[in-house]
C-alpha cells in the first residue's frame, strides 16, 4: 500500500493507505481524529470540512494521498493552549451548536470565510454555509457567532 | 436569579467537547477484534424472497459471516414490536404483521434488509454484499397513501386485508352532524401533509458486543432512549434476560423522533455479535438513512368547520388517511390517533369534533414520530381551516382565532376530543405577536411590495402542543405498552459534588446544562459541582427517555423530586449535627439554619458526615443517594402564535420569508437561550416541510428522494433570523410548573408558512411543499386570470 506523509495539527505523521482511502477516513480511522464527521456520501453536508494548506475542503471529498505533503489542519487543532479559538467562542457564547455533529465542519467553513472576507454581512454568511448542512439549530444562532466572532476577530 | 440559577441563559457545560471535536459519537467508538457489517436491501418495493445464494459472498476475502432471515429464525430471533395498540372503531386491535430484523418471505420496501455481510472491513463487508445472490419475485407494490385502500392495490400483508391496519373513530359523529345541521357557513379543505425524512446529521450506528465470560451484551448505539431499546430488545426480540444487555447511548448527534424507535440494524448487530465471536459494527451511509430510517408525516385529510354567522366554530369533521409504511415502527399507531385527533380542538372552544383515522400499510419505509409527531399534522388541519374560514367569511384571521379562543378564566378546559388543557392564555401571546410583527403596518409593507413588483402575505398559526404523554395509566387504558414516567438518582458525593443520574437523553436539547441549573438551584451548590449522566442503561435507573418534548416536564419533575428527598433527609442529619428538632432546620440555597439562632451547616458538610457518619442521627441510613420516579397527572399543553410574513417574486416564484414572529407560553423556562435555540431549530424543520422537503415515491415504490442531492434540506440562505417572544402561565401540575419547547416550532410553522404564501397569492389552499416551480406557477395563473 503506498505511503502518505502529512502535517496534522503541527504534527508530522505517516500512514499506509489504500489508494481510495479517503482524507476523512485516514484522519478518523488512522489518526484517530475522530472530530471531524461524515454525514452524508454526496459531498453535501459538509461535516467533514478540515482546511488543507489553509483551504477549507470536504476531507469526504478528497484522497489521502492527494493531501501529501499538504498541512492539514482539523477541528481539534485550532484551539491554542486550552483557549479556544475565537470561532468556537462565539458558537459557544451564541448557542450555535446544539447536538454537535455538524459543529466541526461549520466552525472550519466559517473560519475560512472570515480568512477571505473579514467582514461579511448577514447575507454573504448565509450564502458561504450553503455547504453546511445543520438540522438543530436552524441556522441563527450559527449566523449569529459567526458575524460576533468576525467582529472580535477584527479587534 | 443567581448567574447560574433556573431562568438564568446558561452558556452550555457540552459544548466544549464539542467544539473541540472530543464529543463521543457512536461511530467515533471502536471495539477491539471489531468486525463491520453491511446490509443487503431490497432494491424492489414488493418482492418474494425465492432464495438467497450466499456462497460467493461468504468466501470473499475478510468476510466472517453471511446471515439472513432463516438464520435469525432459527435462533428464535422474534419481531420487532409496535408498542402501542390501537383500539379500531369495532373494538378490534389493529393489524400488526410480523416484523422481522431480516426479512423471510418476502422484501416489502425499497431498502428492506435482506441479509447482513459481517467482515474484517467495512470496504470488504460492502464489497461482499455485491456478492449476495438473492432470487426476487417481483410483486406489484401498493406505493401511494391514497390508492392503498383501492379495491385492486397489491397486497402488502396476507393478514391486513385492504392494506388497512385500522379505522379509528374520536367523538361523537352524530352530534357533530347536527352541529353542522344549524351552521351558518361550512369551510372544507382537502390538504396532504406532505411525507418527510427526519435527516439527524448523525447517521444511526450500532455496535454490538457480545462478552462470551459474562455471557453479556453490550450496544452502542445512536438512541433517545437506550432503556427503551434495552427492555425491546431483551424482552420481545432477542428473548434475553434484562440484566445480560446494556445498551449505551453515548453522544448522539440529533434524533428528532427518529432514534427513538428499535431498528433492525441494531438487533442484527446485538444478535451477531454472539455468532461471530466478535463486536459488530454498522454506520449507516446517508443513502441508508433515507432508504431505512423511519419517516414522518405522510397524510391525506378531508376536513370541514363549521360556523356560525360571527364566524363561531360550531363543529369540525376531520377525515384522515395515514401511511404506516410496510411495517409498524415502534410507536407508529399513536402518531395519527392519540398524539393527532387529541389535538384538533387547538386553542379554541370548538364545541363537537369528530375525526376518523385510516391507517394504512404501503411498500415503503416504516412511518413513525417525527419531530412533533401528529401534533404538526393537527395543527396544519385546524390553522387551515380556520385561516380558509377566515378568507371565506371575510373576518380578520387574528380577529376569528380571538373571537374563538378558550378565554383564561375557563381553565381547566375539557376539549371535546380527550384532553383536559391546564393552563393558557392564547389571546396574550396574540397580542404579543401581533405587536412584534407590527400587523397594523401590514398593509404599508403589502403595498411596498406591490410597487416593487412582489406580492406579500401573511400568516398565522395558533398551535397548541401536548408535551410529556401522560400519566401511565392513562395511555395505558389507550393502548400503550409502556408507562410513562421517568427516573432520576441524585447522588450526593462525600466531598460536595453531585452526580445526577437522569433517564432523560440529550441529544443535542442541552440536558447537562439545564439540568444541572435546575440542581444547582435546588440544592443551593456551585453549577460546576454538578454532573449529569445519561444514556447508560448500566449506570441509570430504569428510564423512558426523550421524546414528545418530555425532558424537562418529566425527566426534570424527577430529578426536582430526588432532589426534594435529598433536602429532607439532610435536614435531619443536619438537625442532630446543630442539636435541634428537625421541624426547627430551615434550609435555604445550601444551608441548613435552626430558625432564630445562628447555627448553620451547609449541604456539603451535610453530605460528608453522611458518609463519615461518626456522630449521626439514631435510624438514619448513612450515604446521601436518592432516587425518584415521577409519574405527571396530565400532559402539558405549550401553546403560541407563529407570524409568518413572505414576499414573493411572481416572476421568479422565489418566496423569501422577510420577518417571522414566535410567541410561545412554556411555562416556566430554566434556560432561555436554549429555549430559543429549540424553537429556532423547529422553525426550521417545519419551514423546511413548508417551502422545500419532500420524500418521493414513484408509482412502483422506488425512493425518488434517497440522497441530498434530490430531498432538499433547508440551508442557511433559505431561512431568515427568527424573532422569539414568551409568555408564561405555569403549568398546574409539576412541580416546576414547566411545559417543553422542543417542537413548538415544527407543529406551528407549516401552517404559518402556507397562510402567509397563499395570503399572497390570494388563494385558498396550496399543498407542500410550495416549491418555486409552484409558486410560479400559481402566482402567474394568478397573474393571467387579473389580467
Amino acid at each position: 500500500m503506498p505511503t502518505v506523509s502529512m502535517t496534522v495539527n503541527g504534527r508530522a505523521v505517516t500512514g499506509e493507505v489504500e489508494g481510495r482511502t479517503l482524507l476523512v477516513e485516514f484522519l478518523r480511522e488512522q489518526l484517530s481524529l475522530t472530530g471531524t464527521h461524515v454525514g452524508c456520501d454526496t459531498s453535501q453536508c459538509g461535516a467533514c470540512v478540515v482546511h488543507v494548506n489553509g483551504e477549507s475542503v470536504k476531507s469526504c471529498s478528497m484522497l489521502a494521498l492527494q493531501a501529501d505533503g499538504a498541512g492539514v489542519t482539523t477541528i481539534e487543532g485550532i484551539a491554542q493552549n486550552g483557549e479556544l479559538h475565537p470561532m468556537q467562542e462565539a458558537f459557544r457564547e451564541h448557542h450555535g451548536l446544539q447536538c454537535g455533529f455538524c459543529t466541526p465542519g461549520m466552525v472550519m467553513s466559517a473560519i475560512d470565510l472570515l480568512n477571505k472576507n473579514p467582514s461579511p454581512d448577514e447575507g454573504e454568511i448565509r450564502e458561504w454555509l450553503e455547504g453546511n448542512i445543520c438540522r438543530c439549530t436552524g441556522y441563527h444562532n450559527i449566523v449569529k457567532a459567526i458575524q460576533s466572532a468576525a467582529a472580535n476577530m477584527r479587534g | 436569579m443567581s448567574d447560574t440559577g433556573i431562568g438564568a441563559s446558561v452558556r452550555r457545560k457540552e459544548d466544549f467537547r464539542f467544539l473541540t471535536g472530543q464529543g463521543r459519537y457512536t461511530d467515533d467508538i471502536n471495539r477491539p477484534g471489531q468486525l463491520y457489517a453491511f446490509f443487503v436491501r431490497s432494491p424492489h418495493a414488493h418482492a418474494q424472497i425465492k432464495g438467497v445464494n450466499k456462497a460467493a459472498a461468504e468466501a470473499a476475502e475478510g468476510v466472517r459471516a453471511v446471515f439472513t432471515g432463516a438464520d435469525m429464525e432459527a435462533d428464535n430471533v422474534g419481531s420487532l414490536p409496535c408498542g402501542w395498540v390501537v383500539t379500531d372503531r369495532h373494538g378490534e386491535a389493529h393489524k400488526a404483521p410480523p416484523h422481522f430484523p431480516l426479512a423471510r418471505d418476502k422484501a416489502r420496501y425499497v431498502g428492506d434488509h435482506v441479509a447482513v455481510v459481517v467482515a474484517e472491513s467495512y470496504a470488504a463487508a460492502k464489497a461482499a454484499a455485491e456478492l449476495v445472490e438473492v432470487d426476487y419475485g417481483e410483486l406489484p407494490a401498493a406505493a401511494e397513501t391514497g390508492k392503498a385502500r383501492d379495491a385492486d392495490a397489491p397486497q402488502v400483508h396476507d393478514d391486513a386485508p385492504g392494506n388497512l391496519c385500522y379505522d379509528w373513530v374520536l367523538g361523537d359523529e352524530a352530534e357533530a352532524d347536527a352541529a353542522f345541521a344549524n351552521a351558518h357557513h361550512v369551510t372544507k379543505i382537502d390538504l396532504v401533509n406532505n411525507r418527510l425524512i427526519p435527516n439527524a446529521m448523525e447517521p444511526r450506528a450500532a455496535i454490538g458486543d457480545y462478552d462470551a465470560g459474562t455471557d453479556s451484551y453490550t450496544l452502542y448505539s445512536t438512541s433517545q432512549n437506550p432503556h427503551l431499546l434495552k427492555l425491546i430488545l431483551c424482552a420481545f426480540v432477542l428473548g434475553l434476560n434484562e440484566n445480560k444487555l446494556r445498551v449505551i447511548a453515548p453522544d448522539v448527534g440529533g434524533g428528532f423522533g427518529s432514534k427513538i424507535f428499535c431498528y433492525a440494524e441494531e438487533t442484527v448487530c446485538t444478535w451477531a455479535s454472539r455468532k461471530v465471536k466478535a463486536p459488530v459494527k454498522w454506520t449507516a451511509e446517508r443513502s441508508e438513512s433515507f432508504t431505512s430510517d423511519a419517516h414522518g408525516r405522510d397524510h391525506i385529510t378531508h376536513a370541514e368547520l363549521a360556523m356560525d354567522e360571527n364566524g363561531k366554530f360550531l363543529g369540525m369533521k376531520v377525515d384522515t388517511t395515514a401511511n404506516m409504511g410496510a411495517y409498524l415502527s415502534s410507536f407508529a399507531t399513536s402518531v395519527p390517533t392519540y398524539l393527532y385527533a387529541t389535538l384538533l380542538a387547538g386553542q379554541y372552544t370548538t364545541p363537537v369534533i369528530f375525526a376518523n383515522v385510516k391507517a394504512v400499510f404501503t411498500n415503503t419505509a416504516p412511518v413513525d414520530a417525527y419531530r412533533g409527531a401528529g401534533r404538526p399534522e393537527a395543527t396544519f388541519v385546524v390553522e387551515r381551516l380556520v385561516e380558509v374560514a377566515a378568507r371565506e367569511m371575510g373576518i380578520d384571521p387574528a380577529e376569528i382565532r380571538r373571537r374563538n379562543f378558550i378565554q383564561p378564566d375557563q381553565f381547566p378546559y375539557q376539549t371535546p376530543v380527550a384532553l383536559q388543557y391546564d393552563t393558557g392564555n392564547y389571546g396574550a401571546s396574540m397580542d404579543m405577536a401581533l405587536e412584534m410583527i407590527d400587523y397594523a403596518g401590514f398593509a404599508g409593507r403589502r403595498s411596498n411590495s406591490e410597487a416593487n413588483g412582489k406580492l406579500r402575505g401573511i400568516g398565522f398559526s395558533a398551535y397548541i402542543e401536548a408535551c410529556g404523554i401522560a400519566p401511565s395509566a392513562v395511555v395505558g387504558s389507550l393502548g400503550a405498552g409502556v408507562g410513562l414516567w421517568e427516573s432520576a438518582q441524585v447522588r450526593f458525593n462525600a466531598t460536595g459534588s453531585v452526580s445526577v443520574f437522569t433517564g432523560s437523553h440529550s441529544h443535542g436539547q442541552g440536558h447537562e446544562t439545564t439540568f444541572s441549573q435546575l440542581v444547582a438551584d435546588t440544592l443551593g451548590i456551585p453549577i460546576e459541582n454538578v454532573e449529569i449522566v445519561h444514556g447508560d442503561t448500566g449506570s441509570i435507573p430504569m428510564a423512558m427517555g426523550t421524546y414528545g418534548s418530555r425532558s424537562l416536564a418529566v425527566g426534570g419533575s424527577a430529578i426536582a423530586r430526588a432532589c426534594d428527598k435529598i433536602i429532607e433527609k439532610s435536614r435531619k442529619i443536619a438537625a442532630h449535627l446543630m442539636e435541634a428538632s428537625v421541624e426547627d432546620v430551615e434550609f435555604d440555597n445550601g444551608t441548613f439554619r435552626v430558625a432564630g439562632t445562628d447555627k448553620e451547616k451547609s449541604i456539603a458538610e451535610v453530605a460528608f458526615t453522611a458518609y463519615v457518619p461518626h456522630n449521626y442521627p439514631e435510624g438514619v441510613e448513612p450515604g446521601l443517594d436518592e432516587t425518584a420516579f415521577y409519574d405527571p397527572l396530565n400532559f402539558t399543553y405549550p401553546a403560541g402564535v407563529h407570524i409568518c410574513e413572505v414576499e414573493i417574486d411572481p416572476t421568479t416564484g422565489v418566496t423569501e420569508i422577510v420577518d417571522w414572529v414566535a410567541v410561545d407560553d412554556f411555562g416556566k423556562v430554566i434556560n432561555p437561550m436554549v429555549v430559543e435555540g429549540q424553537v429556532h431549530g423547529g422553525i426550521a424543520q417545519g419551514v423546511g416541510q413548508a417551502l422545500l422537503e419532500n420524500c418521493v415515491y414513484d408509482g412502483s415504490g422506488q425512493l425518488l428522494t434517497g440522497s441530498y442531492m434530490d430531498y432538499c434540506m433547508p440551508r442557511a440562505d433559505d431561512l431568515p433570523s427568527f424573532r422569539v417572544g414568551l409568555t408564561e402561565t405555569a403549568c398546574t401540575h409539576n412541580p416546576l410548573g414547566v411545559k417543553g419547547c422542543g417542537e413548538a416550532g415544527a407543529i406551528a410553522a407549516p401552517a404559518a408558512t402556507i397562510n402567509a404564501i397563499t395570503n399572497a397569492l390570494g388563494i385558498l389552499s396550496m399543498d407542500m411543499p410550495a416549491s418555486t416551480e409552484k409558486v410560479w406557477r400559481l402566482a402567474n395563473t394568478q397573474q393571467m386570470a387579473a389580467e
